[in-house]
């Protein structure tokens, strides 16, 4: 309880980070609340194409009818769901490899380390789309392709932190009263490594939101879910006659990615021992 | 004296390096008995802390290695054993205490966690059975209020109470040897002496084998029953803390010795042993410490000299060991 309260206590100092912790709550709440206190099914034609905002629809309708409003907040929950899930997903994938490779070191580590690098070179979002357009648009294989191509940074710090953990004294002494090695990795490294892996990761839920708008604006989304990156890709054709119907969207991205940006540095400043004393 | 706790033979540890390899310990062998104190004597880069390393197979491979040798504890030998029997022993049957306290605890856990970590791998005490006996052990070494400092975390706590936590931890299970790696190097002076005396205390009152590292003979004197010196991986010399004291053979243990007694020689120069311990790549051809050697003869630049016994008990390494009587 003490060092929630001693985080809490370090993370307001960042004011930009507590906006973005309120935006994001408030996001949050239209993603989770919206669609319920909302109930316009995002996919029906309710009324004449290109009605303005503010007019019979909160936020107008698009080129085929369709409630902008719906769409934003139905569009919010894929877009989170698929963010927060592809991110946690990486974590763990490069957390597990890059503890393994840094613990142990010798071979394990050039294997995965090469592993890691050969995922690196690859320019992620081509190798997304890739995977994307081979096993079918769905929330699934999304989260999935944004996964497999987020993972290798977060094993690289992983590794980074394990290097530096594992021939501290308490390691050894762990070592030394006949602690087995995944006791120690998981328990007793694991959570003097997580904070910065925390703040990465956190970062991380921002790109994946924008890989999963790049990949649904192409046309490879979940074809049976209404998304941002959909909502902006429809919009694309008429910009020059219905700017707002791709700005709303885009705006909605933006202030996400902005929100959980500031959050992750606000993350950064609490829990980064090397700025604690400032 | 019965069958050693700890008997080491010719014990050689190797580390493979980009430059080649480098040999840390070379064919060490002694052995120590039942709440009997050695202590491992020598300078930085000397290769006694590698050597403590390696009696617990502790030494990270790669790039290190015993290369040979036999640790035998309580008859069995750990060198032989697998990882699994390894761990089995490590901190229920040897334990150790390691240089600096600030650094060898996890700052995220309690100290009752911590020292509960032993009680849990090797008797698999419940909950309730741990948290007593972690207060009982920390009343043992020492700590006031056991039952307030067992729920604080390492920061909360000075470096000599770390120590005596850390202390607590290797004797939780009652082992059989406890290696202590410089215990009192990074403590006030003050703290030093308490802690060393915890730890003699603690070896009468249990029976236990310690074998203790340090440079510092001062500790020595106070605490230890046999010394064993060692020069660039080697044992030099070996004897009682009365012999070694009063009757050095080998002039690297006359030079520590004439560097600690700096205060009661008649001027106030510090007498120090000139130059440092050669580089693992730069070995000397003949005795590895005759170029720092005042007293040293064309012979020993070319042939390393072996340990020959000057008495019964008192193996020293030096061509000129015999003729050296008391000096």
């Amino acid at each position: 309880m003490r060092r929630l309260a001693t985080f809490w206590l370090r993370y307001r100092r960042n004011r930009g980070a507590v906006a973005g912790a309120l935006a994001l709550a408030v996001i949050l709440a239209l993603a989770l609340l919206g669609p319920i206190l909302y109930p316009t099914d995002p996919f029906d034609m309710v009324g004449r194409p290109f009605s303005l905002p503010f007019d019979r629809f909160p936020l107008g309708t698009d080129v085929a009818g369709r409630d902008i409003l719906a769409g934003i907040l139905n569009g919010g929950r894929v877009s989170l769901l698929i963010g927060v899930l592809a991110s946690l997903s990486a974590t763990i994938i490069g957390v597990a490899l890059g503890a393994v490779a840094g613990y142990y070191g010798g071979r394990i580590d050039d294997l995965l380390m090469r592993t890691t690098e050969f995922f690196l070179c690859i320019p992620s979002f081509v190798l997304a789309v890739v995977l994307v357009a081979i096993f079918q648009p769905s929330v699934v294989t999304v989260t999935v392709a944004i996964a497999v191509v987020s993972w290798p940074s977060v094993a690289r710090l992983a590794r980074g932190e394990f290097i530096a953990h594992r021939d501290r004294e308490y390691v050894q002494g762990c070592r030394a009263i006949g602690m087995p090695d995944w006791e120690i990795i998981l328990l007793q490294i694991m959570p003097n490594a997580l904070p910065p892996i925390i703040v990465v990761s956190s970062l991380m839920v921002a790109t994946a939101i924008l890989t999963e708008s790049g990949l649904s604006f192409l046309g490879l989304g979940d074809p049976n879910l209404v998304s941002w990156g959909y909502m902006i890709g429809v919009a694309r054709t008429v910009l020059r006659t219905a700017w707002w119907m791709a700005a709303i969207p885009g705006v909605m991205i933006l202030l996400t990615v902005l929100a959980i940006n500031l959050v992750g540095e606000g993350l950064n400043d609490a829990l980064n021992p090397r700025l604690r004393k400032r | 004296m019965s069958a050693p706790v700890l008997d080491v033979r010719s014990l050689s540890v190797e580390f493979e390096s980009t430059l080649g390899t480098i040999h840390a310990v070379r064919d060490l062998s002694f052995s120590i008995g039942e709440g009997e104190t050695l202590a491992l004597v020598g300078e930085s880069g000397s290769g006694k802390s590698t050597a403590a390393m390696a009696l617990l197979r502790l030494i990270p491979n790669p790039p290190g290695r015993i290369s040979s040798g036999a640790v035998l504890l309580a008859g069995r030998d750990l060198t032989a054993l697998s990882e699994a029997d390894l761990r089995g022993v490590r901190g229920r049957e040897m334990a150790m205490i390691f240089q600096d306290p600030m650094m060898a605890l996890n700052p995220v856990y309690t100290i009752e966690r911590q020292i509960g970590e032993v009680l849990r791998l090797h008797l698999g005490l419940s909950k309730s059975e741990i948290l007593a006996e972690v207060v009982e052990l920390l009343r043992l070494v020492g700590v006031p209020a056991p039952e307030e400092r067992a729920r604080q975390y390492p920061h909360n706590l000075s470096g000599g109470m770390r120590q005596r936590v850390m202390i607590a931890m290797a004797l939780a299970c009652r082992p059989r040897l406890l290696i202590a790696d410089e215990p009192t190097t990074a403590l006030d002076v003050t703290v030093q002496a308490q802690v060393l005396d915890l730890i003699h205390g603690l070896k009468e009152k249990f029976g236990m084998a310690v074998l203790l590292i340090t440079h510092d003979l001062g500790i020595v004197a106070e605490t230890a029953n046999r010394v064993v010196v060692m020069y660039a991986g080697r044992k030099v010399e070996e004897g009682t803390v009365g012999e070694i004291f009063a009757d050095p053979r080998h002039p690297y243990t006359r030079g520590l010795l004439g560097a600690a007694k700096w205060e009661e020689a008649d001027g106030d120069l510090l007498r120090e042993i000139p130059g440092t311990v050669p580089s693992p790549f730069e070995m000397p051809s003949g005795c590895s410490f005759a170029p720092r050697c005042a007293e040293a003869i064309p012979l020993c630049r070319s042939a390393m000299p072996e340990l020959k016994d000057v008495a019964p008990g008192r193996p020293v390494r030096c061509f000129l060991a015999e003729g050296r009587g008391h000096g």
